[in-house]
Formats: C-alpha cells, sequence, structure tokens
C-alpha cells in the first residue's frame, strides 16, 4: 500500500473521455497530500541529519587532541590533565575489558532464558517472566549503581571472594587484593543489564523460526533439547548473534552503573578484581571540570571513539538481526 | 556415535531445568532491587521528602522536591521537543515507508537507538550549554528529546501498522484524501497505541543520568528556570549514593524508590496496552 501513488478520483478529470486523461487523473494528488507526506518527509530527514550532525560535532571538537596526539591516543596510556599528556588506552581497554566479562556472564544466562520463553515454559508462565525480563531493561542505570554500591560489591567482597579466592585466587586474571569497585563488579552489573536485551531479541528470533523446523526435528526422533539445539538456534544463528552484539553495544555505551562501581582508575590491568575505567565513565567524571581544552577535546575524541565503535556494533547487530525478518521491527521494539 | 536413550533423554531434562535455572537467576537481580528498595528506601518516604528541597551538604533533612519538580520539568521540554519528530517519522516510516529512504531512516533510527546516551549528552552541550554559555534545564530537555526521538519513531511505526488495512480502504472509498485518510482514519486508530509507545519511552528517558550531568547539571536549590541548571532525581541519587554521608544515602534510596515506582508503573501500563492491541490486532 506505502508504494502506490496516492489518488483521487476528481469527477472532472474522470469525465474526460480518453483512457490516458483518466489513468493521469488518478494518479493526481492532491495539494493536502503533498503537504502531508513533505512534512513527514521532513521530520524523518531529521533524524539521520541528527547522526550526522552528533558525528560532525564529535569529530570536529576532537580535532585539536587528534591532531596533537594521534594514533598514539589510542596507545598511550598516561592521562595527565595537568601536564596535558593524553593517552585513552586504559579508558578503551576497560569499556572493551568489562563488557567481554559481561558478555561471558550475560550470552549463556540470556540465552536460557530465550529458550526457556519459546520452548519449556508452561504456556502460561511465558508471558509474566517475559513481562519481568523486560522490566529488568526499564530500570534505570543510575538505580543499578545503588544497588552495586551497597549491595552487590559487598557480596561480592565480603561473601563470595572470600570463598572464590581459594578455588580462583592463583588465577592471573583473579591477582591483587580485592577492595571492591573494579572491572568484576561493572562487569557483574552490566551482565545484569543486558541479559534483558539479549533475552528479548533472542526470544523474538526464536518465536520467528517456522514450526515446521521444530516439527521435522522432533519427527526425526531428537528430544526436545536435541531440537533446540540442533534445529532451532542454528536457524536462528545470525538474528542471536545480533542479538548478542545488540547487547555488546548497551554494554560498551552504559555510563551510569559503570561509572559507580568500577573504581575509576587509569590503569591497565588484567586483574577483574582491580579497578579500571571506562570511555563513558571517564566522559561523565571529568567532562564538567575538563581543566584545560586539550583535556576538553581529548575527551570529545574518547567519544568519538565510542560513537564510532557503538555505530558500527549496532549496524552489524541490525543487519544480522534483519536477516531473519527483513524489515520487521524485531528487537526495535521489544524494549 | 549413538548415544543411549536414556542418556539423550537425561542431557535433555538437565538441559531443560538449566533454563528453568536461568529464568529464575535473571529474575533475582530486579527481585533484590526492588526488596533493597522497600527496606532501605521506604522508611524515608515521608512528607518532608516530597516538599523540602535538598540542603546543604552534611545537615540533616531535606528531601527530593526539587528533585521532583526538575524532573518532570526536563521531561516535559524532552516531550515537546522530541514527540513531534518520533511520531512524525514513525508514521512516515508505516506509511510511505517502503522504499530505500524509509529503510535508511528506520536503519538509522535503530542505529541512533544505540548510541551511548552520553554522547547524546556531549552533543546537547556543544548545541545549547556551550553557545549559552551555562548549564541549562532547555540543555537536558533537549539531549532527553533527542533520546526520545528514535524509540518512539519505531513503535509508532509498529503501532500504525497493525490497523487494518480495509480501514484505509473503505476511507478512500468514501472519497477521503490520502493526508485524511492517514491522519484522520489510520493515525487516529492508532493513537491509543502511540500514546502507550511515547509512555513507555518518557519511562525510559525519565531515569536518563549520563546525558543530563554536563547539561542540566542539576541543582541543590528548587528552580523552575528552563534557562538555568536544574534538579533532577537521576542526578540527585547520584550524587547522594556517592556522597560520604549516612543521610544522603538514605535519601538516595527514598528516591530512587519513587523512581522506579514512576518508572515501572509506566512502562507496566503501556506493556499491557501494547500486548492487548497486538492481540486484538
Amino acid at each position: 500500500m506505502a508504494d502506490i501513488p496516492a489518488t483521487v478520483l476528481q469527477p472532472e478529470a474522470a469525465s474526460k473521455a480518453s483512457a490516458e486523461a483518466r489513468w493521469r487523473a488518478l494518479r493526481t494528488v492532491s495539494r493536502g497530500d503533498v503537504v502531508y507526506r513533505s512534512v513527514l518527509t521532513a521530520l524523518a530527514l531529521l533524524l539521520p541529519l541528527l547522526l550526522i550532525l552528533i558525528a560532525a560535532e564529535l569529530v570536529i571538537n576532537a580535532l585539536p587532541a587528534a591532531g596533537k596526539f594521534g594514533l598514539g591516543f589510542l596507545t598511550h596510556s598516561t592521562w595527565d590533565p595537568v601536564q596535558g599528556q593524553f593517552g585513552a588506552l586504559p579508558l578503551i581497554f576497560g569499556t572493551l575489558y568489562s563488557s567481554l566479562v559481561a558478555l561471558v556472564i550475560a550470552v549463556p544466562l540470556a540465552l536460557a532464558c530465550a529458550i526457556f520463553l519459546t520452548e519449556f515454559a508452561p504456556r502460561w508462565l511465558r508471558t509474566p517472566v517475559a513481562t519481568l525480563i523486560e522490566l529488568l531493561a526499564a530500570v534505570p542505570s543510575v538505580i543499578y549503581g545503588l544497588w552495586g554500591i551497597f549491595v552487590l560489591i559487598p557480596l561480592l567482597r565480603d561473601h563470595l571472594w572470600p570463598v572464590g579466592r581459594h578455588v580462583l585466587g592463583w588465577l592471573p586474571i583473579f591477582s591483587g587484593v580485592f577492595y571492591g569497585p573494579s572491572v568484576l563488579a561493572a562487569g557483574v552489573i552490566l551482565a545484569v543489564m543486558i541479559v534483558p536485551y539479549i533475552a528479548a531479541v533472542s526470544r523474538e528470533v526464536l518465536l520467528a523460526v517456522p514450526p515446521s523446523q521444530r516439527e521435522a526435528g522432533l519427527a526425526l526422533g531428537a528430544t526436545r533439547w536435541e531440537t533446540v539445539w540442533s534445529v532451532i538456534l542454528p536457524y536462528g544463528r545470525a538474528g542471536i548473534i545480533g542479538a548478542v552484539i545488540l547487547g555488546l553495544g548497551r554494554a560498551l555505551g552504559e555510563t551510569m552503573a559503570v561509572t559507580m562501581v568500577i573504581g575509576n582508575r587509569h590503569e591497565v590491568s588484567a586483574s577483574l578484581i582491580q579497578p579500571g575505567y571506562t570511555i563513558a565513565a571517564a566522559i561523565a567524571n571529568e567532562f564538567s571540570e575538563a581543566v584545560s581544552d586539550m583535556h576538553l577535546a581529548s575527551l570529545f575524541l574518547a567519544g568519538a571513539v565510542l560513537f564510532l565503535i557503538t555505530v558500527v556494533v549496532n549496524a552489524i547487530a541490525r543487519v544480522l538481526v534483519w536477516r531473519v525478518a527483513r524489515g520487521s521491527a524485531i528487537g526495535s521494539t521489544a524494549i | 556415535m549413538m548415544r543411549g536413550r536414556l542418556v539423550r533423554q537425561l542431557i535433555g531434562s538437565t538441559m531443560t531445568g538449566l533454563t528453568y535455572g536461568a529464568a529464575v537467576l535473571a529474575i533475582l537481580p530486579l527481585a533484590t532491587i526492588l526488596v533493597m528498595l522497600v527496606v532501605k528506601g521506604a522508611g524515608s518516604l515521608d512528607w518532608n521528602f516530597f516538599v523540602r528541597s535538598a540542603v546543604a551538604p552534611g545537615e540533616l533533612g531535606g528531601g527530593f522536591a526539587n528533585a521532583i519538580v526538575g524532573t518532570v520539568i526536563v521531561v516535559a521540554l524532552a516531550c515537546v521537543i522530541g514527540l513531534p519528530i518520533g511520531i512524525g517519522t514513525g508514521i512516515f516510516l508505516a506509511e510511505f515507508g517502503g522504499a530505500r529512504f524509509g529503510l535508511v531512516v528506520r536503519f538509522v533510527a535503530d542505529v541512533l537507538n544505540g548510541v551511548p546516551s552520553i554522547v547524546i549528552g556531549i552533543f546537547a552541550w556543544t548545541w545549547l550549554v556551550k553557545p549559552m554559555g551555562h548549564f541549562s534545564a532547555l540543555a537536558g530537555g533537549f539531549a532527553l528529546g533527542m533520546i526520545l526521538v528514535p524509540i518512539v519513531a519505531r513503535t509508532t511505526e509498529e503501532m500504525v501498522r497493525l490497523v487494518p488495512n480495509s480501514l484505509r480502504e473503505a476511507a478512500l472509498a468514501l472519497g477521503y484524501q490520502r493526508w485524511r485518510t492517514s491522519l484522520q482514519v489510520i493515525v487516529r486508530t492508532a493513537a491509543a497505541g502511540i500514546v502507550t509507545g511515547c509512555l513507555v519511552a518518557v519511562a525510559r528517558v525519565a531515569g536518563e543520568t549520563a546525558p543530563l550531568l554536563f547539561t542540566a547539571l542539576g541543582n541543590q536549590f528548587f528552580s523552575t528556570r528552563i534557562a538555568g541548571p536544574m534538579a533532577a532525581m537521576p542526578l540527585q541519587i547520584y550524587v547522594y549514593a556517592l556522597g560520604p554521608y549516612d543521610d544522603w544515602h538514605r535519601q538516595a534510596w527514598a528516591g530512587a524508590l519513587v523512581l522506579i515506582v514512576l518508572v515501572l508503573a509506566l512502562s507496566l501500563i503501556a506493556r499491557a496496552v501494547v500486548r492487548a492491541k497486538r492481540q486484538h490486532a
């Protein structure tokens, strides 16, 4: 319907004898239609424009820092506002590391939830559980941060770590003293925050798998789990990978909860129990108190890096999810 | 290699059980958050909390009045700025979005939806705070409005698409012009769904902190001036949670409780309506 040109039957036009004229009359568009379509098109144009403007502002304001530090900005780890030396390696590393931790925890959990909701849960339980999981996405990130400071960190530090230390303490990723604010705490919070995104999109992807696939698996004598594992999951693979990447995008850009629990230290450390820093957290903490123009420009450059990463990650995710059900709104309205 | 039937069934039930466990584990944080908020926050919700503004650091007492009013104003500004663009774009996507341009807009909306909110905050800073020379509620509203746009656009599109085509054909057959058909029949039929979609989006931005950090900034005093810095609930919770005073922590929990009740109520209502509409369509 959207592609059919607007048609308005006008008596005076229709009365003309020739078929050609009548055909032209059918294609005539009233002035109201033109105005309506133009206004809506103009509004829709604002979205690409906004994306371009954001990119442009980031790049323009980051130019001084980009000119001074070049690619070294990405590989140096000195962040010294007083000396005017800025290297974002700890920020980039912390952003990727905390998100990786989040994915390791969240992906199995979210996939299991999606499978539970589409395959195993009794019907009456599906909607309530799905709603509860989706509500996790509605919790404001500052409340996750509050919960992280006063519930999660004490739990990790005082109860889980004293036990876990004896088992895992020898691993390099658990070296050092655990004070609380750490990459681990940030990763766990991020995991909790992205589970609903990954679960909701994966669920829609699994629901889009044709029933015939499921029936074929069962008819071949597979158990329900075998059908899920070797028929349904492979069928929805592209969409599920998309869902995971979508969750990754969320984790990379998450600001408040991470700022509140990661410890905010400009240092590259492989240990999960040491403090770290992320790009978003650094911007949140330092932007309004930047001490020099170069400091501000460096924060803009870090922001541009974050913007670039999240745009690429989201674009890949969308293409993958769209491939499962082309053009449909899977994932965009799930949350 | 063929595994025994018993083993296969055992693996099947184990994995099924594990998915049950995963669902419980995923919901657990929500449960503990809600319980903690009630336990730690409910006790501090008194009359003072709602009618008094923040007091000087270290002083006891004070409340969230400035932050509650601030959030209402900033979110209202966000709606004024963001909703028309979002709804208009959504209608465009549903009614004329079949062409290549529609695909591009849809794609951009989804990508924008994934842009970190703090980046949107920086953008609002460059456009409003820097030229004006000071922080303002207006800049905060602008930032939140920009976050609203892609969310509202996509939910509106979905809601308008749910309207049966027979309605359109009936209106056109009655001689309605296309734009009147679209506005007075299609969009009007979808209106309830569009409104609830907007509610979900508003609930989401009402809890946003990051884009307000260097736009609305926060304000210890009661203020309704949109050209100046203004408090907001998430900002105040953030400052109080990180602060050194127990009284601040107490108020942070109380503020968080009010905020989450607000946000969850909005999204629950909206979800129920949307779900009913989807089943109806």
